[in-house]
């Protein structure tokens, strides 16, 4: 206050007046305003030389730090910094910081994964992002397939065997499913007393006159049904030919349609058509090793594993 | 008060320097208390031991690598933070709570922008002396005294905000290692970094810019001075009382001063007697200078010096006071020695002022605004503490797998997959159970997980799966899963599920 009285108390304007009368004052600025911005300009200049800044020609104006990362082909490179280099950076450093969870994978059974809780935790998160990346487009999200498409890896029927090793071999050479094509061997009442005789054993409601001869046929050298799919229909899983008497359907639409005549109709057509496009991709070098273990274990976990 | 504008020629203004004088009085012993008290808890807590099995022996510490907050025997999980949020709007409600009531207190008393200025201040009072000798340093030139007393300054104020930064530092990081590690160089560089920027930040706010924070910078003080009313207790100058019809005068003989003295005899002892003496003098001193028409302010000007802020109360309530109450103690120091009557200046609500038969100055609390944020203050405060003290030992998850919803087995039989994730919030290692209700004994099946043991501040996932016959699964809808930390049935939880099978999925 001993100060402020010496000083004068005029109120300047800028000199302008607009309108006649319309001025503008010009009050100082505080100093500490003043300064912090004089900071930021230096601040700015400093900040164009340490980080990448200004484009000139082809390139641009790289700044003092450089960023080195190991590129998907296994190649060490070195660049001026920059974000993409810095990705790269971090997932080298993310794969590093998984490394010894895959190597315990790789060095443990699979009963032993199964047991251990902080290895079922990462086979939950590793193989759920495997699954969703590899898997998911076929077998859906949740592993629960498509009737008419691929097979439900989430109950306890399996085509080919549901053991780590059985599972593991599917992912590794993957699978061929075939059925010949019935329609050009049978007549269209053969192929009808046979759909009839795979309703009876599923119990689906059917023809019974239909059915007996149907399972003449089955058991016969014309058909040979039992051949692949075993004298008492319950599959063979060395060459991947389903359970007929169980209640899960793969190629039949049998649980889309409504009335038994539409199950039958269903079967006559997998029957008549045969299949070719069962085709499951082997991921031996897709893959590696450790990750087709984290993803047997995986499968096997989805709820239906032997 | 500040006039401030330069003339043109000056592109910023400049800081008018404000030399505070010292003040003796009720406000200022608050103050002095609140500092003590607040410093105590801020510098000493750090160092206050706290045994834990899992956790360094600090009693309050923010263990921001491991993900949780230590305070004495609770550990705060990202879970809980609620419990933040909720500490956070009681803050902000007691602030208005407050404010409502006696104004910008916070600003004055608690804000530690005050504290430290306050503090700062003290440190330059005791290296550079009262006001006088301060303001005469100052407009000395620069000779070896001014360079020993400012730069001994500087140097204290340095070393009290280092001091600050560090103590700040200690709360994120076990104390008595992290001094070891700053000073050889071993500590973390979000640690130099830290102390650094608040070091330098408490030198410039207490000790370079001081008020100019409260008058710029802080929002606070903005919305503050909006939650007044009339009925809100400020700092006033009683102006019908301190002008009265002639205005202020200083005092002197005839004008506040008696003009009689006691002539002859012995002085009365000390004492009540003496004091009975001056007084009644001074009330016939007084009565005389109000009969002239002069105010009870004798213009000494003692209220604008002992000022932080740098204002003249008497020209009314401004932006910038900070209701710190100096002026209060200073006013009433100087109306004691001519005895007068105290509260001149004084805590008191426009109202009151105005009002044609003002009272003695009272707390107006029965305002809807005052007893609404009062509530709300309770009620908050007592779902915190509730919060706190019914917290569950474990935190859990339980969500049904969703793709698929259902899966038909081989037999027919329906299952539903369970996802249960369970995060050990204890400061021990405990193995959890996990059982059904509702459900036949054999449908759950935990797999290799029936029991699972989980490490203090970490998670586990168990898989869980309830398998029931068609007529079963159109029968039960939803049942209940509990889980129990072994040993301690008390501390089990319970979720509800739903079981969904074809046909029956809503």
């Amino acid at each position: 206050m001993s100060e402020q009285k010496l000083q004068s108390q005029t109120v300047q304007t800028t000199g302008h007046a607009w309108d006649g009368d319309l001025q503008e004052y010009n009050n100082p600025l505080p100093v500490w305003w003043v300064y912090t911005f004089y900071a930021t300009v230096i601040f700015s200049i400093v900040y164009w030389v340490v980080y990448p800044s200004w484009p000139f020609g082809k390139g641009w104006l790289g700044g003092v730090a450089d960023i080195t990362y190991v590129n998907s082909d296994g190649e060490t490179k070195t660049h001026s910094w920059n974000t993409r280099a810095l990705l790269m950076e971090k997932l080298n450093a993310a794969s590093a910081e998984q490394k010894p969870y895959f190597d315990k994978v790789a060095s443990m059974s699979y009963e032993q994964i199964a047991k251990d809780p902080e290895m079922n935790g990462f086979i939950q998160s590793a193989g759920r992002a495997l699954f969703s990346d590899n898997c998911a487009p076929c077998h859906q999200a949740g592993g629960q397939g498509k009737i008419g498409f691929f097979p439900n890896l989430t109950d306890d029927d399996w085509l080919y065997g549901g053991s780590y090793a059985k599972i593991h071999e599917t992912l590794m050479d993957g699978r061929r499913g075939y059925m010949p094509t019935f329609g050009e061997v049978l007549a269209a009442d053969q192929i009808d007393n046979l759909a009839n005789y795979v309703a009876s054993l599923s119990d689906i409601a059917h023809d019974a006159a239909k059915a007996s001869a149907g399972n003449a046929l089955f058991h016969s050298e014309t058909a040979a049904c039992f051949y692949c799919h075993g004298a008492d229909a319950k599959g063979r899983k060395d060459v991947g030919a389903p359970n007929l008497t169980d209640n899960i359907w793969l190629w039949a639409d049998a649980p889309g349609a409504e009335a038994a005549e539409g199950k039958i109709a269903a079967i006559r057509g997998v029957i008549a058509q045969g299949l070719n496009k069962g085709v499951m991709p082997a991921w031996a070098g897709r893959l590696s090793p450790e990750q087709i273990k984290v993803l047997t274990v995986y499968v096997h976990d989805l709820g239906g594993g032997q | 008060m500040q006039s401030g504008l330069e003339d043109q020629l000056a592109l910023y203004q400049k800081r008018i320097p404000i030399f505070t004088r010292s003040v003796k009085g009720r406000f200022r012993r608050f103050k002095t208390s609140v500092l003590a008290l607040a410093y105590a808890i801020y510098f000493l807590l750090p160092w206050l031991p706290w045994s834990r099995p899992d956790a360094p022996a600090q009693a309050v510490l923010f263990d921001l690598p491991g993900r949780r907050f230590l305070i004495f025997g609770l550990t705060v999980y990202p879970q809980d933070v609620i419990w933040l949020a909720l500490l956070l709007f009681i803050a902000a409600i007691l602030l208005f709570f407050v404010t409502g009531l006696v104004g910008r207190a916070f600003c004055g008393y608690f804000c530690f922008q005050t504290l430290w200025t306050d503090c700062f201040i003290w440190i330059e009072r005791l290296i550079q002396g009262e006001r006088p000798a301060r303001v005469r340093l100052y407009r000395q030139p620069w000779d070896r005294e001014k360079i020993l007393k400012l730069g001994g300054t500087h140097a204290l104020w340095l070393l009290a905000s280092f001091w600050t930064g560090l103590t700040f530092a200690a709360y994120f990081s076990y104390a008595p290692q992290l001094v070891v590690d700053f000073f050889t160089g071993q500590a973390a560089a979000a640690a130099y970094i830290t102390v650094a920027v608040l070091t330098l930040s408490t030198y410039a706010a207490a000790g370079l810019m001081r008020e100019q924070i409260c008058t710029y910078v802080c929002p606070y003080g903005r919305f503050q001075s909006v939650m007044y009313e009339a009925e809100t207790l400020a700092v006033h100058y009683d102006a019908k009382r301190g002008e009265g019809a002639q205005g202020r005068a200083v005092v002197r003989a005839g004008r506040g001063i008696a003009l009689e003295r006691r002539k002859g005899g012995a002085r009365p002892a000390d004492g009540p007697e003496r004091r009975r003496i001056q007084l009644s003098n001074a009330e016939r001193a007084r009565a005389e200078r109000q009969a002239q028409g002069y105010g009870d302010c004798v213009d000494c000007g003692l209220c604008v010096q002992v000022c932080p802020a740098g204002i003249d109360i008497r020209d009314g309530l401004q932006y910038k006071c900070i209701s710190c109450g100096l002026c209060i103690d200073a006013c009433n120091t100087i109306m004691d020695s001519f005895g007068f009557p105290r509260g001149l200046i004084r805590y008191d609500s426009e109202q009151n002022l105005a009002s044609p038969a003002p009272q003695a100055p009272k707390l107006h609390w029965k305002r809807l605004k005052i007893i609404g944020y009062g509530v709300s203050l309770v009620l908050m405060t007592g779902y915190l503490g509730y919060s706190i003290a019914t917290r569950s030992s474990f935190d859990r998850a339980v969500n049904q797998v969703r793709q698929p919803l259902y899966v038909v087995l081989s037999n027919g039989d329906i299952r539903n997959r369970y996802q249960i994730r369970i995060t050990n919030k204890s400061g021990a290692e405990t193995r959890y159970r996990i059982t059904a209700q509702g459900v036949p004994a054999q449908a759950l099946d935990l797999g290799n997980f029936a029991e699972i043991g989980i490490k203090p501040g970490h998670s586990g996932l168990v898989q869980a799966s309830v398998r029931l016959s068609p007529s079963e699964a159109a029968r039960i809808r939803q049942f209940e899963l509990t889980i129990t930390p072994a040993g301690r049935p008390d501390e089990a939880r319970s979720e509800r599920l739903r079981f969904d099978s074809p046909g029956h999925t809503s």
